[in-house]
């Protein structure tokens, strides 16, 4: 494959710029939900800008966000390959961001979690990451990032009709995470 | 419509994805079914929550100079380059003109807008393509560059202060398509730039030598300005001091 000449092609380059640098903070975004980890994050959404340069000449439009975000999904599974087979071995990661499974109360780390009615973007995260990672996905790529049903089973690589059952299943989790929220600890 | 469908549809209801006739049959269930209402209630608040809740994120500074130094220079394009650039089509103008694309490309984008205004010069003193409207009647050129660009590029007569207008010309710089005002003093060009500047604030001039062609570049009402010309500096400085001693008199 002709890598050397796609990366050394100053238009190529330049057009690369021009179409996905924008999009930085939006890759950033997922990554950061779908890693729930800063740092990984980072080592993520630079090896997708990456991936995304070298195999630019595949990119045929219209939307370059879907794009980027099909790429960015499969380094993050890279990612989630790594910790299966390397777990906890990261110093600095907290045992519980790399729990995959919904567990709402205890989720519930406040010790005074009272009435809640005003939901501040750190609740709303907190609920978010604890959906796993399906759900997580299709919400995010909907709620946050705005893609249309169509779009997010192309990212995904599912049927669209999978995105609503997983978009209906998310909102269900979440609102009822959400309730729990709201009402007084017994 | 059962519960069960409703369930799943709702949420295509909510985010504007279901046909008109699906629409209105979740409509109906909505309206009689307690359970189902109430749920869609709760979803509607939070998808508001959500959308105002600033939860996306901002790549850290440092992420974003990793990236863009791992990406190939980009380098001085010849002109079918540029001229390619701008057959792409109307996403990149889209983004160009969003300004995003300037705000993250505000640290090297200077100098390479630069050495392509150097380059726009040129290719106009070459094959006699100076001018697309020729007249030194600002009245002719002016009006020339309506529906041709997004923006109205002043032309003031400067003939008195020893600087003749000799045309206008469309020209793409950055991608962009930009005007081009002409003026001449003795047998040395100047070609004016003007394009849409990202904000309306207002730039001081600030003179620089790319390539042997000095070129003053200021900002204002809304329009970025790039003076390029063979002229020393001191002679160009005095056509950038009196257009816009000019410009502002006009209004």
């Amino acid at each position: 494959m002709p890598i050397k000449s796609v990366d050394n092609d100053p238009e190529k380059a330049r057009r690369f710029r021009e179409l996905a640098l924008p999009h930085l903070d939006d890759v950033y975004t997922l990554a950061r939900y779908l890693l729930r980890d800063a740092a990984d994050a980072d080592d993520a959404v630079q090896e997708c800008f990456l991936r995304a340069l070298k195999h630019f000449h595949t990119y045929q439009g219209p939307a370059i966000k879907p794009w980027l975000f099909a790429i960015l999904r499969n380094v993050c599974h890279a990612e989630y390959a790594r910790r299966a087979s390397a777990p906890a071995t990261g110093a600095d990661e907290l045992p519980e961001t790399t729990e995959q499974a919904p567990i709402w109360r205890e989720a519930q780390e406040t010790p005074e979690a009272q009435i809640v009615k005003q939901h501040d973007a750190g609740t709303i995260r907190r609920l978010i990451a604890a959906l796993a990672e399906p759900f997580r996905e299709t919400f995010v790529l909907r709620e946050i990032e705005n893609l249309s049903y169509r779009e997010i089973a192309d990212v995904a690589e599912v049927p669209v009709g999978t995105v609503m059952s997983r978009l209906a299943r998310a909102r269900a989790m979440l609102r009822s995470a959400w309730l729990a929220e709201q009402e007084p600890k017994k | 419509m059962t519960c069960d469908e409703a369930e799943i549809l709702l949420h295509a209801l909510l985010d504007g994805e279901l046909d008109a006739g699906h629409a209105r049959e979740v409509e109906a269930h909505l309206a009689t079914c307690a359970k189902c209402a109430a749920a869609a209630r709760d979803y509607r608040e939070m998808k508001k929550a959500v959308a105002q809740g600033g939860l996306r994120y901002t790549a850290p500074p440092e992420l974003r100079r990793r990236i863009e130094a791992s990406l190939p220079q980009a380098e001085v394009p010849t002109r079918r380059a540029v001229l390619r650039g701008f057959a792409m089509g109307s996403a990149v103008s889209a983004i160009a003109a969003s300004g995003l694309f300037a705000v993250v490309l505000r640290s090297d984008d200077e100098a390479r807008i630069q050495a392509e205004i150097v380059s726009a010069h040129l290719r106009s003193l070459q094959a006699g393509h100076l001018t697309d409207v020729v007249s030194t009647d600002q009245h002719t050129v002016k009006p020339w560059f309506n529906g041709r660009i997004d923006v109205a590029p002043p032309v003031v007569d400067l003939g008195p202060q020893g600087f003749a207008l000799i045309g206008g010309r469309l020209d793409y710089v950055d991608g962009r398509p930009v005007a081009a005002v002409i003026y001449r003093r003795r047998q040395h060009m100047i070609n004016l730039f003007v394009a849409q500047a990202a904000n309306t604030e207002p730039r001081a001039a600030r003179m620089e030598t790319v390539q042997g062609f000095n070129i003053r570049r200021w900002s204002e009402r809304g329009l970025n300005y790039w003076a390029v010309s063979d002229l020393a500096k001191d002679e160009l400085a005095n056509f950038g001091e009196r257009f816009e001693a000019a410009t502002r008199a006009a209004g």
